[in-house]
C-alpha cells in the first residue's frame, strides 16, 4: 500500500540544534497512536534551506510548510492535517506583504521561486540515511553510465561541454583538474574531496553532506573512474559531527551494495573511500595544506607548483574537489554538459548555493543560477533587511571576499564580475550588512580571524596580518591618522604578491575593498573620531542630558560598574572614565534622557 | 546486503522509484483533491482516498497529485471529490466510494471523459468567480 501523507522533518543541523529530533519522534508516536502508521511516512530528510523559520515540518502531498514547529505541536499536526484534513493555520508560514495571508504550498513562496536546484536536488525530499532513497532519485546511475557506456575521455569531455568550475572558491575548470590527474602515469592515484568548509556563516557543504551524501560518494568514484585513482578521502572538520555520522552511515551502505569496493556492480573497477577528520584549522582548506593535514603533518601549504593533480597526497597524482563541486557532477553525466552549460552566464556554468546570513529576513541556505542579481537574492528571496533598515553591503566569499555595495546590486552573479567589484566567489558564504554596520569594525572582525588561523610559516602573511590588524584597530580607537591608510595598501599588496597560499593572499580584501568603497567611514574615524554606524565602541560615549533627566535613579541601579551617580530626582551624571558602554542605562532610561554620540 | 550487478541496481531503482516521485510534486498537473472533513470521513472518504492511491499506483499514473482539504460544506453528499486536469473544467463528485474512485481514474483522468451520473458541481469558486 502506497503511503497516503509523507510527513517531511528537516534533520539538518539549523533545525536539529532547535529540537527537530524531538519532534521527529513525537510525530512517529502520535501517527502510531493514531493507527496510521502503514498510510503516514514519517520521514527526516535534509535542509530546506529556509533556516530562519526551523524547525520545518513540511507534508506532502499538499505542500503544507510548517514553520518554527515546537515538540508539542507534533500532535496537533497529525490530528489536524493528517487525520482530519485541516491544516494548522498557527504553524503555517505566512509571507509577508502577502495578500492571501498563509502560503498554502512551497510553490508559492517567494524563497523557493527564483531558485534552481541542483546540488541540493534531494535535499529536503531523500532520507539521507537510505540509500534506496537516493537510488530511487537517478543516485548512482551515473557512476552506471560512466563504468559501461563511457570512456574517461567522454567524462572528461562531458565535464569540459559543461563549463563546471571549482565550487571551492578559486573557480578552476573542473575538467582541466581531473585531466592533469588523468596523463600523468602513476600505480597509485587519489581522490580527494574537500569538506574543510571554513568560512564564518558558511554552511552549504555542511548541509550538502548532510542532505544527500551520496552524491559526494557517487562523484568521487566518477572522478576515481575517470583519473585511474583507486582510493578516495573525504577530509572534513570534526566540528560537522551530524556530516560525518551521515557520511559513515553512507560509505557503509554504499560498501553493503558494492557501490564502493571491490569490482563496483561487477565491473573492472574497484574504489574506496575514507574519512579523515580535521581539527578544524582554516589554512586546511588550502589544498596543500588539507594533503600535509592528510598525510599525518601539520596542516601548513607548500608552493605550487607542482599541483596536487600532478604531485599530491604522498607524492601521487590526487585530485582535490570540492563538496558542492563534487555533488554537480552526477547530474551532468546524466543530463549532459550541454543541458547544464545553458544555465548560468558565459563564462560560469550552472548554480551556486550561497549561504544566506546578516541582517536579512530569510536567513538560509539558496542555490540560485550563476547571473542571478544580489537585489534579487537580497530582495526576492531573502525577504529583504529586517526592520525596513536600509541595505549597505554584502560579503561575498568569507574572510578572503570583499563586499558589493548598493550600486551594485544589479550586477549578474558570476566569477568574473564578483573579482571585478573586488570581491570573490568563495565557497558561498553571502553576509548582508545595513546601515547599522561599521564597514570598518567588519574588516577589523574577518581580518582577526584570518590573523587568528594564519600558520605562520611566512612572513607576508604572519607579520602582515597582525601590522595591518594593528593598524585597522587604531582605526577603529581613533588614534589613528591619514597616512595610515596608504600603510595599509601597501602592507595589503605585500600580502596579496608574496603570501604562500591563498589564505595570506587574499587576508587583505576585506581591508582593501571596504577602504575602496568606504573611503569616507574610515576618514569619519580618523578625522572626526567618530563612527557613523555606532559600532566603535571607544569612539561612542553615553551622556545623560540633564534637561530629560529626571533623576529615576533607574540607570544608576542598572549599571554594572556603578558609574552613574547622582541624587534622587536630580540629573545623574555618567563617570566617563569607568563607563564600560555596555549600553544597559540607555537601554533601561524610560525618559530617553541617555544619548550615544 | 548482496552486493549488487548492474542488473539489481536497476531493479531496485525502478521499484522505489514509484514511491519517492510521489514526494516530488513538480510537474504534476492532475490534482485529486479528498475533503476529508469529519463528515467525509464518516462517509468513508479514507476508503475512497486508499481506492485512488491504489489505482493510480496500478495504472502506473506519474503525473497526479493525491490531496486532502476539509470539509468542502456539501456533507449530504460525502466523500466529495474534486478533481483537476489541465484542459477539462474542475469537477465536483459526489459520493464517491472505492468503485467509483476507480472509474474515475480510468474515465476521467486517463480517458478525459467525466463520469456524468456523479458529477455535483464545478465548485463555487468557480461560481464565484465567473459572476
Amino acid at each position: 500500500m502506497a503511503y497516503r501523507n509523507y510527513v517531511l522533518v528537516c534533520g539538518g543541523t539549523g533545525c536539529e540544534s532547535s529540537s527537530a529530533d524531538q519532534i521527529f519522534k513525537n510525530l512517529i508516536n502520535e501517527v502510531d497512536a493514531a493507527g496510521m502508521s502503514d498510510q503516514v511516512q514519517v520521514l527526516k530528510t535534509g535542509c530546506f534551506g529556509f533556516c530562519e523559520q526551523g524547525p520545518i515540518v513540511k507534508i506532502l502531498p499538499e505542500q503544507a510548510f510548517y514553520v518554527q514547529v515546537k515538540p508539542e505541536d507534533a500532535k496537533e499536526i497529525i490530528q489536524e492535517h493528517v487525520v482530519k484534513g485541516r491544516r494548522v493555520d498557527r504553524l503555517q508560514y505566512k509571507e509577508e506583504n502577502s495578500a492571501s495571508g498563509a502560503i498554502t504550498d512551497t510553490e508559492g513562496m517567494k524563497f523557493y521561486q527564483k531558485q534552481y536546484r541542483i546540488v541540493l536536488r534531494n535535499c529536503g525530499i531523500i532520507d539521507p540515511e537510505k540509500i534506496d532513497e537516493y537510488i530511487a532519485r537517478d543516485g548512482y546511475a551515473a557512476l552506471e553510465k560512466v563504468l559501461f557506456d563511457m570512456t574517461p575521455e567522454q567524462v572528461i569531455d562531458e565535464l569540459k561541454k559543461s563549463g563546471l568550475r571549482g565550487r571551492g572558491g578559486a573557480g578552476f575548470p573542473t575538467w582541466m583538474k581531473w585531466n592533469f590527474s588523468k596523463q600523468v602515469e602513476s600505480d597509485q592515484k587519489y581522490i580527494v574531496c574537500n569538506a574543510d568548509e571554513g568560512d564564518p556563516g558558511a554552511y552549504m557543504d555542511r548541509s550538502t553532506l548532510e542532505g544527500d551524501p551520496h552524491s559526494v560518494l557517487e562523484a568521487m568514484a566518477i572522478a576515481g573512474f575517470t583519473c585511474g585513482a583507486n582510493q578516495g578521502y573525504i577530509y572534513i572538520r570534526a566540528e560537522y559531527p551530524l556530516a560525518i555520522d551521515r557520511l559513515k552511515i553512507a560509505i557503509k551502505q554504499a560498501k553493503e551494495y558494492g557501490l564502493l569496493g571491490e569490482n563496483i556492480l561487477g565491473s573492472k573497477f574497484s574504489f574506496d573511500i575514507e574519512i579523515r577528520l580535521g581539527a578544524g584549522a582554516f589554512v586546511c582548506g588550502e589544498e596543500t595544506a588539507l594533503l600535509a593535514s592528510l598525510e599525518g603533518n601539520r596542516g601548513m601549504p607548500i608552493p605550487r607548483p607542482p599541483f596536487p593533480a600532478v604531485k599530491g597526497l604522498w607524492g601521487k597524482p590526487t585530485v582535490i574537489n570540492n563538496v558542492e563541486t563534487n555533488a554537480n557532477i552526477p547530474v551532468i553525466i546524466l543530463k549532459g554538459g550541454d543541458w547544464y552549460s545553458k544555465i548560468g552566464t558565459a563564462t560560469s556554468k550552472g548554480t551556486k548555493v550561497f549561504a544566506l546570513t546578516g541582517k536579512i529576513k530569510n536567513s538560509g541556505l539558496i542555490e540560485v543560477p550563476m547571473g542571478i542579481t544580489l537585489r534579487e537574492i537580497v530582495y526576492d528571496i531573502g525577504g529583504g533587511i529586517p526592520g525596513g533598515k536600509k541595505f549597505k553591503a554584502a560579503q561575498s566569499g568569507g574572510p578572503s571576499g570583499g563586499v558589493i555595495t548598493a550600486e551594485h546590486l544589479d550586477t549578474p552573479i558570476d566569477y568574473e564580475n564578483l573579482s571585478k567589484l573586488g570581491s570573490i566567489m568563495g565557497s558561498g558564504g553571502l553576509i548582508v550588512m545595513d546601515e547599522d554596520d561599521c564597514m570598518v569594525d567588519f574588516a577589523k572582525f574577518y581580518l582577526e580571524f584570518t590573523v587568528d588561523e594564519s600558520c605562520g610559516k611566512c612572513a607576508p602573511c604572519r607579520i602582515g596580518g597582525k601590522q595591518l590588524f594593528g593598524l585597522l584597530e587604531k582605526v577603529t580607537k581613533g588614534t589613528a591618522v591619514v597616512e595610515d591608510i596608504q600603510k595599509m595598501r601597501d602592507i595589503s599588496l605585500a600580502m596579496q604578491k608574496a603570501s604562500l597560499c591563498g589564505l595570506g593572499q587574499t587576508a587583505p580584501n576585506p581591508v582593501l575593498s571596504t577602504i575602496n568603497n568606504f573611503y569616507d567611514e574610515y576618514m569619519a574615524h580618523i578625522n572626526d573620531a567618530k563612527c557613523p554606524s555606532g559600532k566603535c565602541k571607544d569612539l561612542m560615549s553615553y551622556e545623560i542630558l540633564s534637561d530629560k533627566c529626571v533623576g529615576c535613579t533607574l540607570c544608576a541601579r542598572k549599571c554594572p560598574v556603578n558609574c552613574i551617580s547622582g541624587e534622587k530626582q536630580k540629573p545623574h551624571v555618567i563617570d566617563q572614565s569607568k563607563c564600560i558602554k555596555c549600553g544597559e542605562c540607555y537601554a533601561s532610561c524610560k525618559f530617553k534622557a541617555i544619548t550615544l554620540g | 546486503m548482496a552486493k549488487l550487478t548492474l542488473d539489481d541496481l536497476r531493479k531496485l531503482r525502478d521499484s522505489k522509484k514509484n514511491e519517492v516521485s510521489k514526494r516530488d510534486t513538480e510537474g504534476k498537473e492532475i490534482e485529486v483533491i479528498i475533503g476529508m472533513g469529519t463528515c467525509g470521513i464518516a462517509a468513508g472518504a479514507k476508503e475512497t482516498m486508499d481506492a485512488f492511491l491504489d489505482e493510480i499506483d496500478k495504472e502506473g499514473l506519474k503525473n497526479v497529485a493525491i490531496k486532502q482539504t476539509g470539509c468542502m460544506g456539501f456533507c449530504t453528499y460525502e466523500p466529495t471529490v474534486e478533481i483537476k486536469v489541465p484542459g477539462m473544467p474542475d469537477t465536483l463528485y459526489n459520493n464517491v466510494n472505492t468503485d467509483i474512485a476507480r472509474r474515475i481514474v480510468h474515465r476521467h483522468i486517463k480517458d478525459k471523459k467525466m463520469v456524468s451520473e456523479y458529477v455535483q458541481d464545478r465548485p463555487s469558486i468557480d461560481i464565484m468567480e465567473n459572476k
